[in-house]
């Protein structure tokens, strides 16, 4: 009926992987959307460069949860220095729905927290991305 | 009131949003506009577009008698006088004015409401950095002001009590006349924040003894870009221009400059002719039909949606069900689900709805949520639109499967 809310992303929103805390993060990085109210905490183990686990606190709207869900899946296992390359693109194939100008923001906030985290482990700085 | 003509002269409710009639439910965000509006605005570029208090040829003279003429409509809607309207971009742009240009001095206090939209609460804050305090009246559980909390919080120090005419989220109508009596017994100043209120419900400055009231054009049929600030004029003479230029002068020499009298000497620069004109025929048109009866329409149909509302299960519907305090707001979540998937939703209907937080961050606090949908009526809403909006609900419901 409503093509955004596909089965995957709504199974993500009920379902969520990898959500609540975890205690040996040794990253922990929160960004919000303050226009949605959305907010985002991703913790993040990194052993030897490599995210070996990876948990997500937060509220918002199905986009952005199922995203952020989504999103744990895809990065568990890689190198932290690969997350510095993942695009905009990726997330909307990720998530393969049609989005709205005004829905892109939700699905992009997980991409700016993992970012954020992955630059600010590396401490490195971050190229000016618009989110 | 004949809702059914008035619906004939919004042309842009004529349109399709996916595929659907649009049914427009966030005037609240931002009104309609009657094509006498609209042509007020074609007519001035088309025959007199010439800059205002400036030329002395005749389309400069033409434009300065709209304008003024505006003016005088405003001060007439509100019971004011036309030379303690000053002209603004917005609610907001008024709100700061003030902050901007009263006398403050360190230790004075601010009494304000947890109600309030954002534009009537971070003006006041920025003020804490000079050692201005600010101070909160809290709500009851329906969403009307703790009235007791004014008489604790106002104190010697209260300079202005700033509070908004009706709120954005609950659709609360305030009690201005009391609210007025408190702070004028107290010696403190009134603003009311009339941005939400002074298209639905009839206001008269001088009845409710209001020293300064805040309120936008585009949210009462005129076009964006246009605002007024009604201030005492008593005040006005006192308080110094917040922008400096054009116009706002009497004389200028290289060493220094006098300021034009009031209301001009806050009218810095050209001034949005065209949204001025607009605006005066937006309050041609309001009084043609009528505020009462705009306002008795308003009641009619938050009563009518107030009534469905009670049927509907795992839902949240906030503010008064006293319809005599509220105004045709109605601002609700579904159980669990983020407001702006419901706006999704609704938005395949072609069902426009407000979702977030509303401009109102400190309110979402308060009320243990991040964001709320928000449905808003004005005089071409109609019941039938109301029942497209419930019966839209159960899209929400089949998605998300809630029962
Ligand atoms: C109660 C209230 N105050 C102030 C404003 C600000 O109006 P504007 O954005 O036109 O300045 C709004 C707009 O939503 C409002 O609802």
């Amino acid at each position: 009926m409503i093509e955004i809310y596909q089965e995957n992303i709504l199974d993500h929103y009920k379902n969520p992987r990898n959500k609540g805390e975890l205690k040996n993060a040794n990253i922990r990085q929160k960004e919000s959307n303050p226009l949605c109210g959305d907010v985002l905490e991703y913790q993040l183990l990194v052993k030897k460069g490599v995210i070996e686990e990876i948990r997500f606190i937060g509220s918002g709207c199905a986009i952005s949860l199922a995203a952020a869900s989504m999103l744990t899946e895809k990065v568990k296992g890689k190198k932290i220095e690969e997350i510095k390359n993942l695009s905009k693109e990726e997330i909307y194939g990720m998530l393969g729905i049609p989005l709205t100008p005004s829905r892109v923001k939700c699905a992009l906030l997980c991409l700016k927290a993992i970012k954020v985290a992955a630059y600010s482990y590396l401490h490195e700085k971050m190229d000016e991305e618009t989110f | 009131m004949n809702v059914k003509n008035i619906r004939q002269d919004f042309p842009i409710l004529k349109r399709k949003v996916n595929g659907k009639r649009l049914v427009y439910l966030d005037s609240t965000a931002t009104s309609q506009k009657p094509k006498q509006v609209i042509e007020a605005i074609t007519d001035f570029y088309e025959t007199y577009n010439a800059n205002v208090h400036r030329g002395i040829h005749k389309l400069s003279e033409e434009a300065t008698e709209h304008y003024e003429s505006s003016r005088k409509k405003i001060a007439a809607f509100i019971s004011a006088r036309p030379d303690e309207i000053v002209f603004t971009r917005n609610a907001t742009e008024s709100i700061n004015l003030v902050a901007n240009s009263l006398d403050w001095k360190k230790g004075d206090e601010i009494v304000t409401t947890i109600m309030e939209h954002h534009s009537n609460i971070v003006p006041w804050l920025e003020l804490k950095d000079q050692g201005m305090k600010v101070k909160f009246v809290d709500i009851n559980d329906d969403g009307t002001l703790k009235m007791e909390q004014f008489g604790k919080l106002i104190t010697k120090n209260t300079k202005l009590v700033a509070v908004t005419g009706c709120s954005n989220v609950l659709g609360t109508i305030n009690p201005l006349a009391e609210i007025s009596k408190i702070a004028h017994d107290n010696k403190s100043l009134l603003l009311i924040d009339a941005a939400q209120s002074a298209a639905h419900t009839k206001l008269d400055v001088a009845a409710i003894n209001a020293d300064f009231v805040a309120f936008s054009g585009h949210k009462m049929l005129a076009p964006t870009g246009i605002g007024a600030l009604f201030a005492k004029k008593s005040l006005l003479e006192k308080m110094k221009p917040f922008m400096k230029g054009g116009d706002m002068i009497k004389e200028v020499t290289t060493e220094s400059a006098t300021w034009n009298d009031v209301p001009y000497k806050f009218e810095a620069g050209t001034p949005n002719v065209a949204g001025a004109i607009g605006f005066g025929a937006a309050i041609d048109y309001i009084n043609r039909i009528g505020i009462d009866s705009i306002r008795q329409h308003e009641k009619e149909l938050i009563g009518y949606a107030l009534k469905l509302a009670e049927k509907e299960k795992k839902m949240t519907f906030y503010g008064t069900k006293h319809i005599e305090e509220r105004a045709g707001i109605l601002t609700f979540n579904f159980e669990n689900i983020h407001g702006h998937d419901v706006a999704t939703i609704l938005d395949q209907e072609g069902i426009a709805i407000r979702s977030g937080h509303l401009c109102a961050q400190p309110l979402m606090s308060r009320l243990s949520i991040n964001s709320a949908c928000r449905a808003s009526f004005y005089l071409y809403t109609t019941e039938e639109e109301i029942d497209i909006l419930f019966d839209a609900f159960k899209n929400v419901r089949k998605v998300f499967r809630i029962d």
